[in-house]
């Protein structure tokens, strides 16, 4: 048996008080320092970008904005069929990409053997989709309408299409990840009361996930409500005097009508895309509040 | 053929809160409610049991024991076909449940799992009320019931929440106390009506006293259900169980990797007091494992 001596003189060979503190050493402030520079540069430049559009466009923040059609002359123009448009754009795109996106994503996450070589090609597929630029989206829509047999694709639904090619991938993802935070456990003790998988995934898992798939939804159809470039691949007119009246019907959004008004030479234009601009700018927060908002409120914890 | 009279603890003092108001009658050999037949567990290519051979008595309670990594859960999962979700899990042999193969053809996985019930190692209640927990497994199995608030009370006092509980059958079960949520579990597993209840290390996330209501509700169950328990506790199985499987990795004959084998399997006090195997012995004084 080996014994240990533990009655040895306890000696405290340094005190701990040495007049220094290790967390404010000069590499430590020099890093620290170059932090705060980084998230000034980002907050700056957006902070700069709206008080300048504010200051720009706040003489055309007027109720004109909303209810008068464009015009020739900047004094009497407004966004109105531009406002309707990105209405009717947006909730076509909402009606046709979430439905299809949740179902994608619950194939792979809850049915698909990953082992098996297709769903990983399409698993690799959907992560690169995310990434291509949003004007191939517009040329593909382009093409797929164009082998339809339509004329004009400047149409809600035309837009609506390519804007729910863009933002499906986005959708997938999220769902995905919002699936993959219901733990395993939920699903096992749902399985071993007889549920099938049909039940687990519609009485379990997908109710478990809604808060998860709500946030990545709105936030997808944020960028997709601020998109102009698939929609003028696809001709969106940028002068219109009348309101969109259907999914057939011609239409202009808020990105592309602050695009057309920023191209002309007179001043007055100027300040209504300033001023529309603005107004887009607070539709997307409030939007991606709305998506903070049901996150925090309602994600479970587990 | 003579039957063998038991006290459960016969061996050491009978836990505390446990008062058997009768005496247990144990078979010489266990009935075969559920039999293996030499059965092995495959995860892929990878081979986790091997060769089991094991028949388990109606309403007893038989635990499986051994060391870390010796298949015990994994052959409580492969009885009511948990391991069919697993990718690239399958079984070899035959798992007999009332004399009927349940991975033969045309046996509907569904039906084995609503009949042979699990509870898990974490408390597992599903994000809704109370009442809902209990209501889930009655509903999605299609059960007739003609009363659910009946039903969800029998539930309850069968695994001894109902007073605990019955005020606030609205509230979400998140609000329970874990050893609350595991006798949730096991009303909402009595719910569906199983013949027998699965349970994987029950007790291994809650707290002694939570362990001991949970052993309690345990002897309670025995006079109508089946019960076999996977436990890292080998005090807890002397003191609920019936008969004791003792299990131990060993290196597989031609791969090499470690794989479950049944070591002895036979009343608790025997494996308990007087093991057979060497390895039982040690596993059970504490020299391994």
């Amino acid at each position: 048996m080996r014994t240990v001596d533990i009655k040895g003189p306890l000696v405290v060979a340094k005190p701990l008080g040495t007049g220094t503190n290790g967390e404010l050493r000069p590499s430590a402030l020099i890093f620290l320092s170059l932090l705060w520079l980084s998230l000034l540069v980002a907050f700056g430049v957006l902070v700069t970008l709206l008080i300048t559009i504010f200051i720009e466009g706040q003489n055309k923040l007027t109720m004109d904005l909303i209810t008068n059609f464009p015009a020739s002359t900047p004094d009497n123009a407004g966004a109105r069929p531009a406002i309707l448009g990105s209405i009717w754009v947006i909730i076509t795109t909402a009606v046709l990409a979430i439905p299809i996106g949740i179902a994608a994503a619950v194939h792979l996450e809850e049915f698909a053997d990953s082992r098996k070589w297709y769903n990983r090609l399409v698993e690799l597929n959907v992560q690169n989709l995310a990434a291509v630029p949003s004007i191939v989206y517009g040329l593909l829509a382009l093409a797929f309408l164009a082998l339809l047999g339509v004329g004009d694709t400047n149409i809600v639904i035309g837009g609506a299409f390519a804007l729910t090619l863009l933002i499906l991938p986005v959708i997938i993802i999220s769902t995905r990840e919002a699936l993959r935070g219901v733990p395993r456990e939920i699903r096992d003790g749902s399985l071993a009361l007889g549920a099938t998988e049909w039940q687990t995934t519609w009485r379990q898992t997908l109710p478990a996930a809604v808060p998860g798939i709500a946030t990545g939804s709105i936030l997808a159809l944020s960028r997709a409500l601020g998109e102009a470039a698939p929609l003028l691949v696809l001709g969106a007119l940028v002068y219109i005097t009348f309101d969109p009246n259907g999914l057939l019907s011609g239409y202009t959004t808020l990105p592309i009508q602050i695009f057309n008004w920023t191209g002309r030479p007179q001043e007055g234009f100027h300040e209504l895309a300033a001023a529309t601009s603005v107004l887009l700018l607070v539709v997307l927060l409030l939007m991606n509040g709305l998506a903070i908002f049901i996150r925090n409120k309602f994600q479970k914890r587990w | 053929m003579s039957d063998l009279t038991t006290t459960t603890n016969s061996h050491e003092e009978p836990h505390p809160n446990f008062h058997p108001t009768e005496v247990r009658t144990l078979r010489d050999s266990p009935s075969g409610l559920i039999r293996c037949e030499d059965v092995n567990v495959f995860y892929g290519d990878f081979r986790a049991v091997t060769g089991v051979n094991l028949s388990f008595g109606a309403r007893e309670i038989t635990a499986l024991i051994g060391p870390s990594g010796c298949g015990k859960s994994t052959l409580l999962r492969s009885l009511n076909r948990m391991n069919d979700l697993v990718i690239g899990a399958h079984v070899e042999g035959q798992v007999l449940f009332q004399d009927e193969d349940i991975y033969g053809k045309g046996v509907d996985p569904i039906e084995v799992r609503r009949r042979i019930g699990m509870v898990f190692q974490k408390p597992n209640p599903f994000p809704k009320s109370i009442y809902d927990n209990i209501a889930y497994g009655p509903r999605v199995t299609g059960m007739k019931v003609e009363s659910m608030d009946d039903l969800v009370e029998e539930s309850l006092t069968r695994a001894a929440l109902w007073s605990e509980v019955k005020d606030k059958l609205k509230q979400s079960a998140f609000g329970l106390s874990g050893g609350q949520q595991q006798r949730l579990c096991i009303a909402r597993t009595i719910a569906v009506k199983p013949d027998v209840i699965l349970m994987d290390e029950p007790c291994s996330s809650l707290d002694p006293i939570a362990t001991s209501r949970i052993e309690d509700l345990m002897h309670e169950l025995r006079r109508d259900y089946t019960i076999i328990i996977v436990t890292h506790n080998m005090q807890q199985a002397a003191r609920v169980a019936d008969r004791t499987a003792f299990f131990t990795a060993l290196p597989d004959e031609t791969t090499g990797n470690r794989t479950g084998v049944l070591v002895e399997y036979g009343t608790t006090s025997q494996i308990f007091e007087n093991p057979n195997d060497q390895r039982t012995e040690d596993y059970i004084s504490g020299r391994f494992g």
